[in-house]
């Protein structure tokens, strides 16, 4: 079990070479010159020229991707040129609103699609489950901005029960931070449980099939019984898939709905960071981003073999 | 109560509600089986065997099922029964085994959950009186180290081992009828003798009636006291097992016994097979459902449907002609043998 887990975050190492490649090109493919965007229009061309040299951009590309590299495995991301800060320290000062986004969409998503995944299964061809798989096709074809604007019309602007935009953190206490997530959350979590029901539906007609659930059925069990125990656990398998993958929208998700209600967090940071071109902090929350979705990738497998037991067994 | 069979199916008749329109599945099936005897259900793939035995334990989607006739278990209707009281009889009273053993255990429990788990749903008993009743159970099916294997997964252990599991599931609340739906044709030949070994020895020792459902007439003489032969839904002869083998009446149950293969004998022989195919069930002939595929039928056979006639000694048949054919059959065994 730990070389498994040793293999898969050595196997990572390639991934994220990649990844750090192609943002670091593809950044500095955009026009625009950070020491300008510093030094603000008033500026002189001498005086640009010399912060360039500071910052080291006057350098060839192919050395600064080198010496960036080199940071990154001495655990040093850089600084921002334009906040005077340690990238790290910009990343954790914009996480929390992001993390709290991501968490509270991902909750309310599961805890909505699961139980009505599994009510029209068990529902099948009837009324109820047309109707939500109606819903659910619809909220998949919505973008999640134009759901989040609505969800900000309606209850932040015209009957006013929740703070139409904005942020307050968790310092400042459950429910006020609460207030101003739930709508964002609300919007972010809704397109996803559309995702997550459709797949647990037909996870679970797929499993409902199956000759094994007959056989409870034969023993006498309950229909409740069958159901949750020997259906779902089953079916949740595929699921975990799609919680993984989904999890990656979440991620671009979050940078839009964090744009749409005014969140600080990482994705008004990248955001802001790419208007004024600065490098550091674009490739070091990219690269951080892109880290976290392989290491919960990884737990998302472990957890296959947590439901699986056939799973655990190939581990060995 | 005197003459009451433990369990007596009159008239069944199973109408699935599909989207291409309702099929009728099983047809006026009647049959019963007492106490300690094995009732052999025989007959083709899809005649309607395993849709017998799911409808005895009302184990369809009633959704889009419809059952008709009457299923009395110990005298009581089962079809009546609200499912809330049906849930007390399977597993507990009648109990089922499939033909897939490797499919019917659930993959993420362990074998000792399953079982235990069926005790726990039936009887009152602690979880681990249970735990112990199941390795018990484990080791009265043959079942090595059952201590062991009852923390194992069903992908662990090997097909017969599985079912030797489904079968101490089964039985692990002493069901007085065991419906067992071809345990054993995902075998191979050693395992199917160990099983049926092992059914048999339980039925005596629960004294249980058992249908024992199969399309191998093999495993028929072997364990089974009484045959039902099954031909599109309905039952077309019963007899003791001994007059099925020496004395059977019906042409398709003849040609069935004809296409046995023998271990004896000309190996290069082509075995016998019944003429054409089974029809579907959205075009069931009129008249004798056999009639196509039967070379002594007429006129009569296409256009009436034969009612199941008992004959003398519990022996029963669906054939206008049986009769006739039995002397013509007669005649060609003398001129062949003189
Ligand atoms: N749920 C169902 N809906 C429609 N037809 C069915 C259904 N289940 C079984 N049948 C049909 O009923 C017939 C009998 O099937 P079955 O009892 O499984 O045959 P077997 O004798 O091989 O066990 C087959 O023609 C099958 O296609
Ligand atoms: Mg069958």
């Amino acid at each position: 079990m730990k070389a498994y887990i040793l293999k898969r975050f050595i196997s990572m190492i390639p991934v994220l070479l990649i990844v750090a490649t192609i943002v670091f090109f593809l950044i500095h493919l955009i026009p625009g010159d950070p020491a300008a965007v510093i030094l603000g229009p008033e500026a002189t061309p001498e005086e640009v020229e010399k912060l360039r040299e500071e910052l080291g951009l006057n350098l060839p590309l192919y050395s600064q991707f080198f010496y960036w590299l080199i940071g990154i495995f001495q655990g040093d991301l850089g600084d921002s040129i334009y906040m005077n800060k340690p990238v790290l320290q910009a990343f954790v000062e914009h996480i929390g609103p992001t993390l709290s986004l991501a968490l509270l969409a991902q909750a309310i998503s599961i805890i909505i699609a699961i139980p009505i995944g599994v009510l029209a299964a068990k529902k099948q061809g009837t009324f109820v489950d047309h109707l939500f798989m109606l819903i659910a096709m619809f909220g998949m074809s919505l973008p999640s901005f134009l759901f989040g604007l609505l969800l900000m019309l309606v209850f932040g602007v015209h009957l006013q029960w929740l703070p139409a935009a904005g942020y307050q953190p968790l310092g400042a206490g459950i429910w006020e931070h609460l207030k101003y997530m739930i709508l964002p959350a609300f919007a972010l979590g809704m397109i996803q449980a559309a995702v997550i029901a459709r797949m647990t539906r037909s996870s679970m007609l797929d499993i409902l099939s199956m000759n094994y659930i007959k056989a409870a059925k034969a023993k006498g069990l309950k229909e409740r019984v069958v159901i949750y125990k020997h259906a779902f656990r089953n079916a949740f398998i595929p699921i975990l898939t799609i919680l993984g993958e989904t999890f990656g929208s979440l991620i671009t998700g979050a940078v839009v709905t964090e744009t749409v209600f005014n969140l600080p967090g990482i994705g008004q940071l990248v955001v802001n960071s790419i208007v004024r071109r600065d490098y550091a902090v674009i490739q070091g929350t990219i690269l951080i981003m892109a880290t976290t979705y392989l290491v919960l990738n990884l737990i998302i497998d472990l957890l296959y073999g947590v439901v699986d037991p056939r799973v655990r067994l190939n581990r060995k | 109560m005197v003459g009451e069979h433990l369990l007596e199916v009159k008239n069944l008749k199973t109408t699935f509600l599909t989207e291409m329109g309702s099929v009728v599945a099983v047809d006026g099936m009647s049959l019963h089986v007492d106490y300690g005897e094995t009732l052999g259900l025989v007959g083709e793939s899809g005649c309607g065997k395993s849709v017998t035995a799911e409808s005895i334990m009302r184990l369809l989607d009633e959704r889009t099922t419809k059952y008709e006739g009457e299923i009395l278990f110990k005298g009581q209707d089962l079809l009546s029964l609200p499912e809330k009281k049906m849930v007390d009889i399977r597993g507990n009273e009648i109990a089922m085994i499939f033909q897939d053993a490797m499919t019917s255990l659930n993959p993420v429990y362990t074998i000792g959950n399953q079982i235990v788990e069926t005790i726990l749903t039936h009887q009152k008993v602690s979880k681990k009186e249970a735990y112990e009743k199941a390795i018990e159970m484990l080791r009265l099916t043959g079942i090595p180290s059952p201590e062991k294997r009852i923390l194992e997964y069903p992908h662990e252990i090997s097909g017969g081992m599985r079912q030797r599991v489904m079968i101490a599931m089964a039985l692990s609340c002493k069901p007085s009828l065991l419906i067992a739906d071809e345990p054993t044709t995902a075998l191979d030949v050693t395992i199917q003798a160990q099983i049926l070994d092992v059914i048999n020895e339980l039925k005596k020792e629960l004294n249980m009636g058992v249908i024992m459902i199969t399309h191998d007439l093999g495993v028929v003489a072997e364990v089974c006291t009484r045959v039902a032969v099954m031909y599109l839904g309905q039952v077309i002869e019963e007899a003791p097992v001994d007059n099925i083998f020496t004395n059977s009446l019906h042409p398709y149950t003849k040609g069935l016994l004809k296409s046995i293969p023998k271990i004896e004998g000309d190996r290069n022989k082509k075995l016998y097979t019944i003429e054409g195919i089974v029809p579907s069930l959205h075009n069931i002939p009129k008249g004798c459902r056999f009639a196509p595929r039967c070379s002594f039928a007429d006129e009569q056979c296409r256009t009436q449907s034969p009612v199941l006639k008992e004959t003398d000694g519990g022996h029963k048949v669906r054939c206008w002609h049986y009769e006739k054919i039995g002397q013509m059959e007669e005649k060609i065994d003398v001129t062949a043998t003189s």
